[in-house]
């Protein structure tokens, strides 16, 4: 075991990509001198040389553009967005080109590439940099959506994202990059847990609270504050947004009868109605309480001054979980 | 009096820019009234049968567009793009590929896929509503039909600097051909092209087909400075060729692919040609344009000039025009007959290819669609 923060784990992940296959490439704005913004790719580029750990030019939709060319040729490109909110320019090329080339080609083509997006809010940032569009990217067939949650996580799923030969959109919680914890750099990815399935992180019979992303770490704080005052919560991290491992989702809600969804994005439209309603018709008989939505709120993400109050945090948690035994 | 660098007298016209010459500078090896030309940067080293061979091609090609059309009329098509009048431009270029190099084509690529050995059904099959494509970019090193403006210009950049890191530059090098409109000029995608692909030096040749219009947007909408000359500015080689002359096209793409497969890097071709037709069947010229502009151009027809070089040069004789006429006929007997025998495809197959990988979401859809057709199937055998 070695302790890493989340950063350095999606770092150690990448190296292991690049040295497992000679395919594999990294491309985007200063992922190669300075390693990225966030120091992800920190190191990569001395490594591998300035053909496999690509600086771009600063155009987005270029970036993904043209990996999925090289993807065409054969090639594993490991796009990276700067931030959350940059990566529209590239919104046509993923939606439009990586995500149906596929089934346009009726399955001749493979696309094996993952788009990397630093996402959410809580470091201050000024406007733009604290976005989570996640619910975006779910919403487009073709598309695999995931989201890290904490540094082993990071280490395991980057690599199992860049070996799918679907196109993967992979969230890391920008504000989680400095979190360290024990990851097995040594153990390789058999018998790790599928990348498009949702864990038990903390088990609970009272309610069970679905995150992911940047929300994981908040949601089994919450936990842990709720068993103080005898309530037992269930903490399960999605991992995956597209597909939703809705087995795992649902076998819990039946055990404890209500559910509560937290992420920093926007309520209306986001992952938490489509968990809510897929609960709702699954689990209807077995439900105590409504199904409830923990995030944003319907405005832009505001000026930092704002976001202790527009994130969602331990005690909205709480309020929620409170809120399910009201019924 | 200002002038400019081409010695001439500064145009009067605000919209020019400095530099910019009178009148733009085009590649034309054989003209309207089909006379050789001679040009010392592209000397034609081409035989009779291959001449013949490229007057074949363009006739057949017009010959499954116009069935096509025929097709779309009938109902057998849901829409087509034709490419009537763009037939030099595309089996030009088309036909200075080589076997390995690759092509990103648009939705009216017609001609350059007939090059590529596609067979055109498949792209009956995408008009007719049956797939989205469907073929195999591999099987001919011939990309899937984009139908979004631009975004295959990326792509196109994108393969070849795939080229670059197989190290497949320099000796017995291949290149990459990206097709696109003079509308698409406009889009970001295809400046972001332009840009990737000179910082890197890709062995990419964009090849702009300017047919004047953009639906309905004539080239004054897109540009103040002829389109070849945009190149100037990121960095790499433009030129102008008459897109309705085939031995120009073929001998100006011939020479910016081999430029590309040596590692010179990009250039940008503009073949200045016209859309003779409509936008697509569903498009009606006659709200935005003036029909004189149309008769103009029906005197510089790409394949009438080829018809009376053969003719006077004495190249070719009835029998061999007569062969080819027949040709086409059966060409586009056939493909008729296919289109309309085309099997619908079978309703689950929609879900099929969406992902490589296992999908447990898609695959419940499936099944649940599957069990709702079957139960209409139960209600029938009840009755």
């Amino acid at each position: 075991m070695t302790r890493l923060t989340l950063s350095r784990a999606l770092n150690e992940g990448l190296r292991k990509a690049l040295e497992n296959d000679p395919k594999v490439l990294i491309m985007g704005e200063d992922v190669g001198k300075l390693g990225g913004v966030f120091r992800v790719t920190d190191g990569l580029q001395k490594d591998f040389g300035e053909d496999r750990v690509v600086d771009t030019p600063l155009a987005e939709s270029g970036i993904v553009g043209t990996a999925i060319g090289l993807a065409l040729r054969g090639y594993r490109p490991v796009c990276e967005i700067q931030f959350d909110g940059f990566v529209y320019p590239a919104f046509d090329q993923i939606v439009s080109q990586l995500a149906k080339m596929r089934y346009r080609s009726l399955g001749a083509v493979t696309l094996p590439v993952v788009v990397r997006i630093p996402c959410g809010g809580g470091i201050g940032a000024v406007e733009h940099h604290s976005e989570s569009p996640e619910a975006l990217f779910a919403h487009i067939p073709g598309l695999r959506v995931v989201a890290c949650g904490d540094p082993a996580d990071a280490y395991t799923m980057i690599q199992q994202s860049i070996s799918c030969d679907d196109p993967v959109i992979f969230f890391e919680p920008k504000r989680r990059y400095w979190d360290r914890a024990d990851v097995d750099v040594a153990r390789g990815l058999a018998g790790a847990l599928p990348v498009d399935r949702a864990r038990q992180l903390i088990p609970g019979t009272d309610v069970t609270v679905l995150a992911y992303g940047p929300m994981v770490k908040t949601c089994a704080e919450a936990a842990i504050a709720a068993g103080a005052d005898g309530r037992s919560v269930e903490v399960i991290d999605l991992r995956s947004l597209a597909p939703l491992d809705t087995e795992t989702i649902f076998e819990s809600v039946r055990r404890t009868g209500r559910c509560v969804v937290v992420h920093e994005a926007a309520v209306t439209g986001g992952l938490g109605a489509e968990v809510a309603a897929r609960v709702t018709e699954e689990c209807f008989y077995q439900l105590e309480a409504p199904v409830l939505r923990v995030g944003g709120y319907s405005t832009p993400y505001p000026p930092s001054k704002f976001e202790e109050h527009y994130l969602p945090d331990l005690d909205r948690v709480l309020d929620a979980v409170d809120r399910t035994f009201a019924y | 009096m200002a002038v400019n660098v081409a010695g001439q007298a500064a145009s009067p016209d605000s919209r020019r820019y400095p530099g910019q010459p009178e009148s733009a500078e085009t590649v034309q090896l054989l003209t309207p009234e089909g006379q050789l030309v001679e040009d010392p940067d592209y000397p034609l080293d081409i035989s009779a049968d291959q001449i013949k061979d490229l007057y074949r091609d363009l006739v057949l090609v017009r010959r499954i567009d116009f069935e096509a059309i025929a097709l779309q009329r009938q109902g057998e098509l849901g829409i087509w793009a034709s490419l009537l009048g763009q037939e030099a431009a595309q089996v030009g270029s088309g036909r200075a590929l080589g076997p390995r190099d690759m092509a990103f084509p648009t939705y009216r690529e017609h001609g350059v896929a007939w090059c590529r050995g596609l067979d055109p059904i498949k792209l009956l099959a995408l008009f007719r509503g049956v797939s989205h494509g469907g073929w195999d970019p591999k099987e001919h090193n011939f990309h899937l039909y984009t139908i979004v403006i631009g975004s295959q210009t990326l792509h196109a950049t994108g393969y070849a600097m795939g080229i670059q890191r197989d190290g497949a530059v320099g000796e017995d090098g291949e290149a990459v051909i990206a097709y696109f409109g003079d509308g698409a000029t406009s889009q970001g995608d295809v400046n972001e092209a332009f840009i990737w692909a000179s910082v890197s030096n890709a062995p990419v040749v964009f090849f702009c087909q300017n047919n004047q219009w953009a639906i309905s947007e004539p080239l004054e909408r897109q540009s103040r400075v002829p389109l070849y000359q945009r190149s100037q500015g990121f960095g790499f080689p433009g030129v102008r060729v008459d897109g309705n002359d085939v031995l120009g096209c073929l001998a100006v793409t011939t020479k910016a692919l081999q430029a590309a497969r040596e590692g010179q890097g990009p250039t940008l071709i503009e073949a200045f040609t016209y859309r003779m037709g409509a936008h697509t069947t569903t498009d009606d010229p006659t709200r935005y344009r003036l029909s004189a502009e149309l008769e103009s151009w029906k005197l510089k027809d790409p394949i009438e000039r080829v018809r009376q070089y053969l003719i006077r040069s004495e190249l070719a004789d009835m029998p061999f025009f007569d062969t080819v006429a027949a040709e086409a006929d059966q060409v586009g007997a056939r493909i008729r007959k296919a289109c309309q025998e085309m099997p619908g495809p079978p309703p689950p197959s929609m879900f099929d290819n969406v992902y490589a990988g296992a999908h447990a979401l898609l695959a419940s859809e499936r099944d649940q669609f599957e069990a709702y057709l079957d139960s209409f199937a139960d209600e029938e055998a009840a009755r």
